[in-house]
C-alpha cells in the first residue's frame, strides 16, 4: 500500500506543475507550483492535449469548425468564458485580501482568548459589514454558510421546521434553482405541504396567484430574485409586500442577483436572504444568509454544534474565504455602477447579434431581466451538438448542476417552452472581465455554426421545404 | 492482499489523468467534425429509401436514406441529415459508412451495439446508436415497401 502511494505522488506532482512552472522558473528564476499565470497554464494545457494519443483533427475538411478545435501551441488555446452564471472568475484584487489569512493570520476566529483570535475576529466581522451593505442589512444579520446551497437549505427547512407546529404550507415557484426545489420536496416527505407557483410565459409569477394560495397555515414564501437559467427577475418588492401584509416570512435566492441588481432587505420586506461569493468573483465555498432580527425570524439550525453565527450555523468559519467574500462584496458596491452599463452594453451587443440569427428566440422576459444572463433558443439544432461546435468558447446549455442529465431544463418547461425548442437553448453569461472583441467573436461563431448545423438538420430542410413539423407522426423514444 | 490496485499508477501517468473527464471520445469528434456523407436525395425516386425516426421532443431526429441497385440490391448511394447530439451525427455518419456498398440484407444485419462499440458511446447515449439501427432499417423498409407498390413480382 504504501510503496504505490509513495509511487503516485511524484507522478501527480509532476503533471500538476509541468510545463508551466519550468517555463517560469526559466524566465524569472522563481518556482511557481500553481496556475496564477493562466497564460503560461494555457500553453501546457494546450501541449498536454497535443501530445496525447488523440488523432488529428483534419482542419482544413471542415473549415466551419476549424476555430473550434483549432489548436495554438504557441500561445495556447483557452475558450472564451461566457459561463457567469455558472462561477465567475476570482478579482485578482480579492485574492490579494485573502493570501494573508494563510500565511501569518491563521487565528480561530472563534479563540477570544487571545490575540491570535481577536484579529481574525476583526477582518471577518469587517467582511460581514461589506456583505450587509450590499443589501442594506445589518451586520448582525448575516451568517456565514458554504455557499447559497447551503443557505437555501438552512432558510426553507429551518424555518419550517421551527413553525411547524403552527404553520405547515410553504409556496416557491417552479423556476427556483434545484436546491430550494429539492429542500421544498424533502419537506413534503417530512409532512408539510408545498405549493410550487407557476410562471407565466415570461417567467415572472402572478401576484394575485401568489396572494390566492397564501393560506393561515402558511408560513414561508421563497421566490428567486434572479433566475440562474434565463436570467428573470421576480418582482421582489411587491412580494415582500404581500408577504407582510399577510405575515408570512418571505425568502428570497439573491445567489444570482447580488450585487448586480438593487436590493434593499428592508424596503424590500425581505425576511431571509440566501447569498453566494463565486457568483460575485469571490471565492468558491463560501455564502451567507440573511436573518431578519426585528421581527425576528426564528429557524431551526441544520447543524448541532458551538453555536456560532448566532446558533444558525455552527462549525469554525474559514477566515480565507470569509475575508475574500467580503472584498468581493466590497467591490460590486464599488464597481456596480460601471459593472452594470458595461455588462448591458455588452449584453444588448450579444443579445442583438444572437437574435439576428433566423428562427431563434430569447427565453424569458425581455424586460425584467439581470442583463447578463442571455438564453437563446436556436430551433432546429440542438443544444449539446451546437455547444460541440462552439468548443472555443465556455458556455451551458441551462444550469451546471443539471447538465448532466439528459432532461431538457424545467425551467424552459415551466415557461411552456415545448421540448423541442427547450433542447435547442443556450446560456451565455457575461461579466466583468469579458470583453467586447470576446463579444463579437462570440456572434460570428454562432452565426457560423448555427448554419452549419442547420445544414446537417433534417428538420431545418423539412422546415425549408414548407412541411410543418406539427403534422408529423414521430416515432419517438 | 493490499496490494490491490487501489491506485493505478498507469491512471495517473501523465497528460491522461487531466484528461480523463472528456465527454467526448476521439472518434465521435472526428465524425462530428468531418460527417460522411452529409445531404439528400430524391425521396420521391423508386430506388430511394428514406428512413425517418426519433422525435424533436426527444432532441434527435435522423434521417437516412439509401439509393439501391434495383437489379443487384446493393446500397450505392447514402445520405443522412441529423439533428441531436455530437453522438447521434457521429453514429448516423459512421452507419452510411457501414451499409454503403453492402447489400440490403446484410445491411438490415447491422447492430446498434457495432456502431456503439465503434464510438465508444457511454451508457446515457447508447440511444443514439439504436436511432441509427432503426433509421437504415426504416429506409430498408421504406425502399422494399415502395418496391412492392411499383414492380410487382
Amino acid at each position: 500500500m504504501l510503496r504505490i502511494i509513495t509511487r503516485a505522488r511524484p507522478l501527480l506532482t509532476r503533471s500538476y506543475a509541468g510545463a508551466a512552472a519550468a517555463a517560469v522558473l526559466k524566465k524569472h528564476n522563481v518556482s511557481l507550483n500553481t496556475h496564477t499565470d493562466t497564460q503560461t497554464a494555457a500553453i501546457e494545457q494546450t501541449n498536454i492535449r497535443s501530445n496525447s494519443s488523440e488523432p488529428v483533427i483534419d482542419l482544413a475538411a471542415s473549415p466551419v469548425l476549424k476555430h473550434a478545435y483549432m489548436e495554438d501551441k504557441s500561445h495556447g488555446t483557452r475558450p472564451i468564458y461566457l459561463d457567469m452564471q455558472a462561477t465567475t472568475p476570482t478579482d485578482p484584487r480579492v485574492l490579494d485580501v485573502m493570501l494573508k489569512f494563510y500565511t501569518g493570520l491563521y487565528g480561530n476566529p472563534h479563540s477570544n482568548t487571545h490575540a491570535y483570535g481577536w484579529e481574525t475576529n476583526n477582518e471577518i466581522e469587517t467582511a460581514r459589514q461589506h456583505v450587509a451593505n450590499l443589501i442594506s442589512a445589518d451586520k448582525k444579520e448575516i451568517i456565514f454558510t458554504s455557499g447559497a446551497t447551503e443557505s437555501n437549505n438552512t432558510a426553507v427547512k429551518g424555518v419550517a421546521r421551527f413553525y411547524k407546529k403552527t404553520k405547515n404550507h410553504i409556496i416557491t415557484t417552479r423556476t427556483e434553482h434545484k436546491c430550494v426545489i429539492e429542500a421544498a420536496r424533502a419537506l413534503i416527505n417530512e409532512g408539510f405541504e408545498v405549493t410550487f407557483l407557476e410562471v407565466d410565459a415570461n417567467g415572472l409569477i402572478d401576484l394575485q396567484d401568489l396572494q390566492n394560495k397564501i393560506t393561515p397555515k402558511t408560513c414561508l414564501v421563497s421566490v428567486m430574485a434572479v433566475n440562474n437559467e434565463i436570467g428573470v427577475m421576480q418582482p421582489l418588492e411587491e412580494i415582500g409586500k404581500i408577504c407582510r401584509k399577510n405575515k408570512v416570512f418571505f425568502h428570497t435566492d439573491a445567489a444570482q442577483g447580488l450585487g448586480k441588481i438593487p436590493i434593499d432587505v428592508n424596503k424590500m420586506n425581505i425576511d431571509l436572504l440566501s447569498m453566494s461569493s463565486h457568483k460575485i468573483y469571490g471565492p468558491k465555498g463560501i455564502g451567507a444568509l440573511y436573518v431578519r432580527r426585528r421581527p425576528r425570524v426564528r429557524l431551526e439550525p441544520l447543524l448541532s454544534g458551538g453555536g456560532q453565527e448566532r446558533g444558525i450555523r455552527s462549525g469554525t468559519l474559514a477566515p480565507p474565504l470569509v475575508a475574500g467574500f467580503g472584498e468581493a462584496a466590497r467591490l460590486m458596491a464599488q464597481e456596480r455602477e460601471y459593472d452594470n452599463l458595461y455588462i448591458k452594453k455588452l449584453s444588448d451587443k450579444l443579445m442583438n447579434g444572437l437574435l439576428s440569427i433566423a428562427n431563434t428566440s430569447l427565453n424569458g422576459s425581455k424586460e425584467h431581466r439581470y442583463p447578463g444572463c442571455v438564453n437563446v433558443s436556436f430551433s432546429y439544432v440542438e443544444g449539446e451538438s451546437l455547444l460541440m461546435a462552439l468548443r472555443d468558447i465556455a458556455l451551458s446549455s441551462g444550469s451546471a448542476c443539471t447538465s448532466a442529465s439528459l432532461e431538457p431544463s424545467y425551467v424552459l418547461h415551466a415557461l411552456g417552452k415545448d421540448d423541442a425548442l427547450a433542447h435547442s437553448s443556450i446560456r451565455f453569461g457575461i461579466g466583468r472581465f469579458t470583453s467586447e472583441e470576446e463579444v463579437d467573436y462570440v456572434i460570428n461563431a454562432v452565426k457560423e455554426r448555427v448554419q452549419y448545423l442547420r445544414e446537417l438538420s433534417p428538420l431545418w430542410e423539412m422546415v425549408q421545404e414548407g412541411i410543418d413539423l406539427n403534422s408529423i407522426e414521430w416515432s419517438g423514444h | 492482499m493490499l496490494t490491490s490496485t487501489v491506485f493505478k499508477p498507469s491512471v495517473l501517468k501523465g497528460p491522461g489523468m487531466m484528461l480523463a473527464r472528456r465527454a467526448y471520445h476521439p472518434r465521435v469528434i472526428e465524425h462530428y467534425t468531418r460527417p460522411r456523407n452529409v445531404g439528400s436525395l430524391d425521396r420521391h425516386s423508386p430506388s430511394v429509401g428514406t428512413g425517418l425516426v426519433g422525435a424533436p421532443a426527444c432532441g434527435d431526429v435522423m434521417r437516412l436514406q439509401i439509393q439501391v441497385d434495383d437489379r443487384t440490391g446493393v446500397i450505392e448511394n447514402v445520405k443522412f441529415k441529423t439533428f441531436g447530439c455530437g453522438s447521434a451525427i457521429a453514429s448516423s455518419s459512421y452507419v452510411t459508412e457501414l451499409v454503403k456498398g453492402k447489400r440490403l440484407d446484410e445491411a438490415a444485419r447491422i447492430k446498434n451495439t457495432e456502431i456503439a462499440a465503434h464510438l465508444s458511446l457511454p451508457p446515457v447515449k447508447l440511444h443514439c446508436s439504436m436511432l441509427a439501427e432503426d433509421a437504415i432499417k426504416a429506409a430498408i423498409a421504406d425502399y422494399r415497401a415502395k418496391r412492392a407498390a411499383t414492380v410487382l413480382k
